[in-house]
């Protein structure tokens, strides 16, 4: 202690630079150790606010229980739709060059960063009663998209399937391509050095990329409301039935929302080592 | 012939212009320095890259060219790369199986086949194994069972041995050798390692900036390289110049006398590397072929040691390493090379 004292003692500027490197650490932990707390507390306060003994009771409440239900069917039948229509369509941007690929890249990052709630719009002015699309289907059938279980769906698939398809190009663009060339020359058609080479490949990508999509479609709020309303028992799901228990329940709205807490960390350990480090 | 193309395929650096034949069974290995389009040329054969022009004709077949390009998956051919890009999530049987699967054999007959042919190459024992399993020489096997289990009618082989650690390079070398000499397909072979070259192949291709320098066999080659790329590879010193009488060839950096030859006009002169003798000071009654160099770089290998000098004449000398400790030979130091008049060899270029 001493030996390090005295050098210090007899060079001042040396002690000052030392105190300047104490400040600087006091000056990046006082900001970062609020940035924690600020993510953290309202965590922590959703468990000490739960009233453990009943949450089960809650989830099983008849106003809660079909929300669960709905949400785990909407959000698995995204989750399939995403693995089957943005598959190919990840492995033909992850080979694709050119400006097109590009463009429709950028095309699927939108839903991303939209407010959900303008994407709920824009899905009424596809697929309302009016829309560009849901006009003619209700003036040819009858059929009418909005506020139903298949409007929810749709919600879920405009902002999950981003996720699933840029996931997986990633990983499909790390499959070396000289596999393929291989696989040619063996006599694979492309189909085959797709189906049986590049895709096996992939699969962990595509793990990773199928729960990324369900847990952001098993949260999407937004869209929801907007574009597929709020109605119980047919297109209320689990976030929707939160907000709503939350002014008749609050009780109820909180062990709703651990149940959901508690699926994202499963989620979020299923992606360890591939997203978090 | 059972393998006949020209290969024009324009890069960004070189326009790639080769002409290769060979007969059923031959090995023709493709020699060059790094750049000089080898492996352009094989992915140009296996249709991986298109060519911009010539033809690629085998077994009486046309592969590409007169406005034909069949795709690769539709060519009979097997590819193994210097790293043996094995399906990771398949076992060494199945990497085999695979060609034969794609062409149509019943799953059954595919892994019969299979197995046949990792027993061939002595390693049947590996079969359930995954490539991560496997060590880079049993990998590389593995690798050349699965590109010769379709039967292919031309085995590319992309610098097969070239990632090998140095212990499993003679061994894979060998199983190599024993298996090419039953494959009744063309082989083109891929290398820039002479001993690969001199050791499988019945042909050598030079090529150097996309083009064909010098072909012919092996012990063509070797006896009278037409290149200083060649010279290089096969270690001998080599000059181009005038034969103007029966003992002289007349290079620019002067004259180097030969132990006889018959013919006149431009010629080779070439002699090997442990026929110069390296001196500190000009020797008395000194040989005909004497000339002043300085010591560019000194490389031991063993009890020998290559010298190479710069000089008016360009000399590469093979000494005894006690010479080099003797002469204290280093980088800069200045000698003198001298040569024999009955070591130097030429012929007509």
């Amino acid at each position: 202690m001493t030996d390090a004292a005295e050098p210090m003692a007899a060079e001042p500027v040396a002690a000052g630079r030392i105190r300047a490197a104490g400040g600087t650490r006091l000056g990046l932990l006082a900001p970062a150790g609020l940035a924690v707390a600020l993510v953290a507390l309202p965590l922590l306060a959703l468990l000490l606010r739960a009233d453990w003994g009943h949450v089960l009771d809650h989830l099983a409440d008849p106003a809660v229980l079909p929300a669960i239900r709905l949400s785990l069917l909407t959000t698995t039948t995204t989750v399939v739709l995403a693995v089957v229509l943005g598959t190919p369509l990840a492995w033909l941007l992850a080979r694709a060059q050119g400006r097109a690929a590009a463009w429709f890249r950028a095309l699927l990052t939108v839903p991303l960063v939209l407010p959900p709630v303008v994407g709920g719009v824009a899905l009424l002015m596809a697929w309302g009663r009016r829309g560009v699309v849901g006009g003619p289907l209700y003036e040819a059938f009858g059929v009418r998209v909005p506020f139903t279980p298949v409007a929810v769906v749709l919600a879920e698939l405009f902002v999950a399937m981003p996720f699933y398809v840029i996931a997986v190009e990633g990983a499909m663009r790390s499959v070396d391509p000289r596999f393929e060339h291989v696989a040619a020359t063996l006599g694979a058609s492309p189909w085959r050095s797709f189906s049986r080479v590049a895709l096996p490949l992939a699969v962990p990508g595509m793990a990773a990329g199928a729960a990324l999509a369900w847990a952001r479609a098993l949260g999407e709020f937004g869209a929801t409301i907007t574009f597929a309303g709020n109605f119980a028992g047919r297109t209320q799901t689990a976030p929707l039935a939160v907000y709503v228990a939350l002014e008749r329940d609050p009780q109820a709205a909180v062990s709703l929302s651990l149940a959901m807490l508690v699926v994202s960390i499963v989620v979020l350990a299923l992606l360890r080592g591939r997203w978090v480090r | 012939m059972s393998l006949d193309t020209r290969l024009c395929v324009e890069r960004s650096t070189f326009t790639l212009d080769t002409s290769l034949a060979a007969a059923s069974g031959e090995v023709v290995a493709v020699l060059g320095p790094n750049g000089a389009g080898k492996t352009t040329a094989l992915h140009a054969l296996a249709g991986l890259a298109p060519l911009s022009g010539g033809h690629v004709r085998v077994a009486g077949r046309l592969w590409e060219g007169e406005g034909t390009h069949l795709p690769p998956q539709a060519r009979s051919t097997g590819l193994v790369a210097a790293e043996h890009l094995l399906f990771p999530h398949l076992s060494a049987r199945d990497n085999v199986a695979f060609g034969p699967r794609s062409r149509g054999t019943s799953r059954a007959a595919a892994r019969r086949r299979a197995d046949d042919e990792l027993d061939r190459l002595g390693i049947g024992d590996l079969a359930d194994r995954r490539p991560s399993a496997l060590s880079h020489g049993q990998a590389q096997r593995v690798a050349l069972a699965r590109a010769l289990a379709t039967d292919p009618e031309l085995l590319l082989l992309d610098e097969p041995l070239s990632a090998l650690d140095p212990v499993s390079r003679p061994a894979v070398r060998a199983t190599l050798a024993h298996r090419l000499r039953a494959f009744t397909g063309v082989t083109v072979l891929v290398t820039h390692d002479p001993l690969d070259a001199l050791t499988l192949a019945d042909r050598l291709v030079f090529v150097e900036g996309g083009r064909v320098v010098q072909e012919g066999t092996p012990q063509e080659v070797v006896a009278r390289p037409r290149d200083r790329y060649v010279a290089d590879v096969v270690g001998l010193n080599l000059y181009a110049g005038e034969a103007t009488d029966g003992e002289v060839v007349q290079t620019p950096a002067g004259p180097v006398v030969t132990a006889g030859h018959e013919h006149r006009g431009p010629s080779w002169a070439a002699f090997s590397p442990a026929a110069v003798a390296l001196y500190l000071s000009r020797p008395e009654g000194s040989p005909r072929n004497t000339w002043p160099v300085t010591v560019a770089a000194v490389e031991l290998a063993g009890q020998t040691a290559r010298v190479r000098c710069t000089g008016d004449l360009d000399v590469t000398a093979e000494v005894t390493a006690t010479s080099v400790a003797s002469l204290r030979l280093q980088p800069g130091l200045q000698a003198w090379a001298t040569v024999k008049a009955s070591e130097v060899r030429a012929y007509p270029a």
